[in-house]
């Protein structure tokens, strides 16, 4: 059987079990169709926030970014992972305890305001669009470059199987599949991860294979990678110059934890848990399920980038034998190439490959006179083979490479179904029935929310097959306007039983256009690159902020905005104090 | 002396356990894994340097314990205040 035949059964085997799924768990009730009738045990719910919240860019892209990187890679990993801490002890037992369904009607009702609401829809919308824009992208992607099929046709399968298990189950239907997902995406990401380290450090466990010795040596695989790096032009792996200032990777770790925190489709998954205690422990174990990933993604894209190394560089780096003869490259890189994703130039014409670090001017000059290099000859790698090569590069059997396929699917369309659910309980139940009709019936109600999320997929969908030009920017503007807006706003909610409407929405609003302005001042107004009115560079920023780092300083704007219109204004009613005082403890009254 | 098991205290006491994980949170990640790095790195952790073992590896597990403690310590205090659901 051919590897094709083989990916298509393994993908083809888990869309069933979704399907499956869909049909044992559908929804009867608005409160089964928005948060899965809150009786999903705090584990469970842990490992189905993980699958949640794990995105196509978890699973395929941040290994690969964090190779290239090197120690400021930390700053993803801490980012997304510090979050939870936020949201476990600042958020999620309070909105738990509050007990509705969505994220705008706890801003509605504690700021007893409908703008309000409308303002938290707003920002909730422009981040989830955007965010599912890059899922629908990241299922395309893993159909058309895994399994050799046409981008559209692969697009449209994961849509229509999105489509029966959300539209028919909601986040009951959801959330189990999601548990299957997360299986899933663990065991392929895990597999190849293992293998790898077993054969470089003789250590199974990719974490402490990271820290230990190369396989018949004395010396550390760090040791040696950094030592190679350096050789090689580049600095250190380790070393923390290299890689972003250190003002940007601290805003930038910020800005993650913070933007995670506010992300509705994430914290909603903590609405679906029985009682106040079980939200507080499912976050830990949302954690433990998302560490088990984030823990191997540093040796993955460390072990990715020593391979590749030392495959195009085997022996003393200058010398004869220090090269790979372009004919002799291993089947995995010809795959590859043929892709477009990693491209080859002699530039030297000597029929081997030099893979260095060309931008460094005093080496690349040092290079052309010793050893005759005339720039770097891997002229084109796209960071996203680091994962989906790994089971080629380790030399593993077809079923796991077929297992990473549907482990990129599983991790796209996890994703994409969580931010679906937060669309359109948006849409029917804070729109409709908070705003517009609020005498809509319940049976009404969930045929809206269903209406609603058939809409949003076919939308989702169209954008992924016709993406606008910044599909790489719009996640940091998702994460800047969860930062900015939600985040501050419902932590005062539950922190200062006095911050009353006034101060709530004109922070809010500061907080979204502030972290509009500077994303837009950078790329361009609605990413129109042309429109842009300052240069994207380290010099053209104010204070050195990267406009993806910005997230942090519209949320004190927000903060102090609100204190200000607070104090000028007059306190929230004693109905609404009462409210703040009943959601800080568990027990009902 | 009679302790104070108001809700006034049961949040002050909330309150003062989020200051202490909170203050953990920030020290591993942004002292340990970002501003402390550079130094931190001279000292080794099996092949590990330190601080970017703090920064990739380190700061992950210490959020995980710090929310199982969180947990448990509101627990108890939810249990000391008489204010746990049943």
């Amino acid at each position: 059987m051919d590897q094709q035949t083989l990916s298509l059964i393994v993908v083809g085997i888990t869309f069933a079990i979704y399907i499956g799924i869909a049909i044992w768990a559908r929804a009867g009730s608005t409160s089964e169709f928005y948060v899965a009738g809150k009786g999903i045990h705090p584990v469970a719910n842990g490992m189905a926030t993980a699958a949640d919240w794990m995105s196509a860019a978890s699973f395929i892209s941040m290994a690969g970014l964090i190779a290239f990187l090197g120690f400021t890679g930390g700053a993803y990993l801490m980012g997304w992972t510090g979050g939870y801490v936020l949201m476990a002890l600042l958020l999620a037992p309070y909105l738990r305890k509050f007990g509705k369904f969505t994220v705008p009607e706890f801003i509605g009702d504690r700021f007893y305001s409908k703008p309000a609401r409308v303002v938290a829809v707003i920002s909730l919308l422009a981040m989830s669009i955007t965010y599912v824009i890059g899922q629908m992208r990241g299922v395309g992607i893993a159909f058309s470059n895994i399994l050799e099929v046409q981008l559209e046709v692969g697009l449209v399968a994961g849509m229509a199987v999105v489509f029966i298990y959300a539209v028919l189950g909601g986040m009951k239907g959801i959330t189990y599949t999601q548990i299957a997902q997360y299986v899933i995406m663990i065991f392929a990401y895990t597999v190849p991860a293992v293998f790898i380290a077993i054969t470089l450090t003789g250590n199974p466990l990719p974490q402490l294979g990271l820290g230990s010795t190369l396989q018949g040596s004395d010396t550390y695989l760090l040791e040696a990678l950094d030592n190679t790096m350096v050789e090689l032009g580049f600095t250190e792996y380790t070393a923390t110059e290299g890689g972003m200032s250190m003002l940007n990777m601290f805003l930038l770790t910020l800005a993650l934890m913070i933007g995670t925190a506010g992300l509705p489709h994430v914290i909603i998954r903590f609405f679906t848990v029985p009682r106040v205690r079980d939200a507080r422990k499912s976050a830990g174990w949302a954690l433990v399920f998302i560490g088990i990933l984030y823990t191997t993604a540093p040796a993955v894209g460390a072990m990715a980038i020593w391979n590749l190394v030392n495959t195009v560089h085997p022996g003393e780096i200058g010398t004869e034998e220090g090269h790979l003869a372009y004919e002799d490259k291993p089947a995995w890189m010809d795959r590859w190439e043929q892709t477009g994703l990693l491209e080859f130039e002699d530039k030297n014409d000597d029929g081997v490959i030099q893979y260095y670090n060309d931008q460094n001017e005093e080496f690349a000059a040092m290079a052309e006179e010793e050893y005759g290099w005339e720039g770097s000859e891997i002229v084109e790698l796209d960071r996203d083979i680091m994962v989906l090569a790994n089971p080629e590069i380790a030399g593993l059997p077809g079923w796991v490479i077929a297992l990473v396929a549907a482990g990129g699917i599983a991790a796209a369309l996890s994703t994409a179904a969580g931010l679906l659910l937060a669309i359109s309980s948006a849409i029917s139940h804070d729109l409709l029935k908070g705003v517009f009709t609020p005498k809509i019936s319940e049976k009404r109600e969930l045929l809206a929310g269903r209406i609603a999320m058939a809409v949003a997929i076919l939308f989702a969908g169209y954008l992924g097959l016709n993406p606008p030009g910044f599909a790489a920017e719009v996640v940091a503007l998702a994460f800047g306007l969860a930062a900015a807006s939600l985040f501050p706003t419902l932590m005062m909610g539950i922190f200062m039983k006095k911050m009353n409407r006034e101060g709530a929405i004109t922070g809010m609003l500061v907080g979204l256009v502030t972290t509009l302005l500077y994303i837009f001042m950078y790329k361009g107004w609605f990413f129109f690159p042309e429109t842009a009115m300052l240069p994207d560079t380290p010099e053209g920023w104010i204070f050195g902020i990267n406009p993806s780092s910005f997230g942090p300083i519209g949320a004190a704007l927000n903060f102090i905005t609100a204190f200000i219109v607070m104090k000028m204004t007059a306190p929230p009613p004693k109905d609404i104090q009462d409210l703040v005082e009943s959601v800080r403890v568990p027990r009902a009254d | 002396m009679s302790q104070d098991l108001s809700r006034e205290a049961y949040w002050k006491a909330n309150l003062r356990l989020l200051a202490i994980c909170l203050g953990i949170w920030f020290f591993v990640s942004f002292v340990l894994g970002i501003l402390l790095a550079a130094p931190l790195n001279n000292i080794h952790l099996g092949g590990y340097p330190l601080g970017f073992w703090f920064a990739q590896q380190g700061s992950i597990y210490t959020f995980i314990v710090l929310i199982f403690v969180y947990a448990w310590r509101m627990n108890v205090l939810d249990r000391k205040f008489n204010v746990d659901e049943e």
